[in-house]
């Protein structure tokens, strides 16, 4: 069984190397900033003791004063796994940095994420609409749409 | 038997044809009736091999017997229709065991599950590829109204904003019975086409 790593022990591991980027952290997962979150999921990838090869997931929520866009990372060698989140303010041109340079998993992820929460990722290869056609007026799975 | 010794022979050449001669006028005798053709059986025989019909008629049974499937299984009721197909419920039974890639080659089309906007335009050029004539049968609730989907931002309500949808079978998915009956009524459906136009 994957075992799921302490939020608050992987930040203390951080801190040293990110002293201002990680803004809080529980048991479950830790919260970053998110011009910071690429130097992170980059640093979880390839420092030997964590060693996340695996992206399992990308998804988002909407908490209508903040979007938080949630990564769940997998480490096939270790057998272990860590939730990485991280916040966006506002309902307008919201952007988070693309990680599809660290895990091509991600490419359709955050298509999906654009599409449906109309977050847009920077770095992306391909930022285009991927389940809805071109011409869909806004983002269905926002709290406030319909 | 004793054997006459003045003959050179067991039969002598006279005797066989005496023998020869006898039969023939016995057949002769016996022939002077003629035989019946033989033609007396034709008409039970007609009867029962001789089908007067309408061309109608059977190009429409034809058309019913085997109408080859198209590919259109968007979601889940395709499990139902692979039920349908195998060996339990048996559809070959109706001439439609041969599952179509190409739409030139079919002549129904199944549209077993939801339908999404995105998919809309694919579904109605599959549809415009078939070859007259040609029927589809709209499977399930999502296929007729929506379904549950109904209000969602990306399913089209029913298949008939799309295609013209000739029977539709309810269910959630329907069982393969229920599909069975579907297409046993769109062959009741096909055999009363009028292919030709009615004179006068």
């Amino acid at each position: 069984m994957t075992i799921a790593l302490s939020g608050k022990e992987v930040a203390a591991k951080l801190e040293q190397q990110f002293p201002t980027s990680i803004i809080e952290s529980s048991e479950d997962s830790f919260l970053v900033k998110s011009e910071s979150l690429f130097d992170i999921i980059s640093f979880l990838k390839t420092t030997p003791e964590l060693e996340f090869n695996y992206l399992s997931c990308i998804t988002a929520v909407d908490y209508l004063d903040y979007f938080e866009v949630v990564y769940f990372l997998t480490s096939m060698e270790r057998n272990h796994s860590l939730v990485v989140k991280t916040r966006c303010y506002g309902r307008e041109n919201l952007v988070v940095p693309s990680i599809v340079s660290l895990y091509e998993a991600a490419n359709p992820q955050e298509r999906e994420i654009y599409d449906l929460m109309g977050i847009s990722f920077e770095g992306h290869p391909n930022m285009k609409r991927i389940f809805l056609w071109e011409g869909f007026q806004g983002h269905p799975l926002r709290k406030d749409y319909l | 038997m004793e054997v006459d010794r003045a003959r050179d022979y067991i039969y002598a050449d006279t005797e066989l044809d005496q023998v020869e001669g006898q039969v023939i006028e016995e057949v002769k005798a016996n022939s002077q009736e003629v035989i019946p053709d033989p033609d007396q059986w034709l008409d039970e025989e007609l009867e029962q091999n001789i089908l007067l019909t309408t061309v109608d008629w059977v190009i429409n049974w034809g058309r019913r017997s085997s109408p080859w499937v198209s590919l259109c299984f968007p979601a889940c009721c395709a499990f139902e229709f692979i039920a349908a197909m195998g060996p339990r419920f048996d559809i070959s039974r109706f001439g439609m065991e041969i599952l179509r890639a190409s739409p030139r080659q079919a002549d129904l089309m199944i549209t077993a599950g939801t339908l999404t906007w995105k998919m809309a335009p694919n579904i109605r050029r599959i549809y415009n590829q078939m070859a007259e004539p040609k029927w589809v049968i709209a499977m399930g609730a999502c296929a007729i109204s929506g379904g549950i989907f109904r209000s969602s931002y990306n399913v089209v309500p029913g298949y008939n904003h799309i295609i013209p949808v000739d029977v539709y079978v309810p269910g959630c998915p329907p069982r393969p019975e229920g599909l069975i009956y579907g297409i046993q009524m769109l062959q009741k459906k096909i055999a009363q086409r009028r292919n030709f136009a009615q004179k006068g």
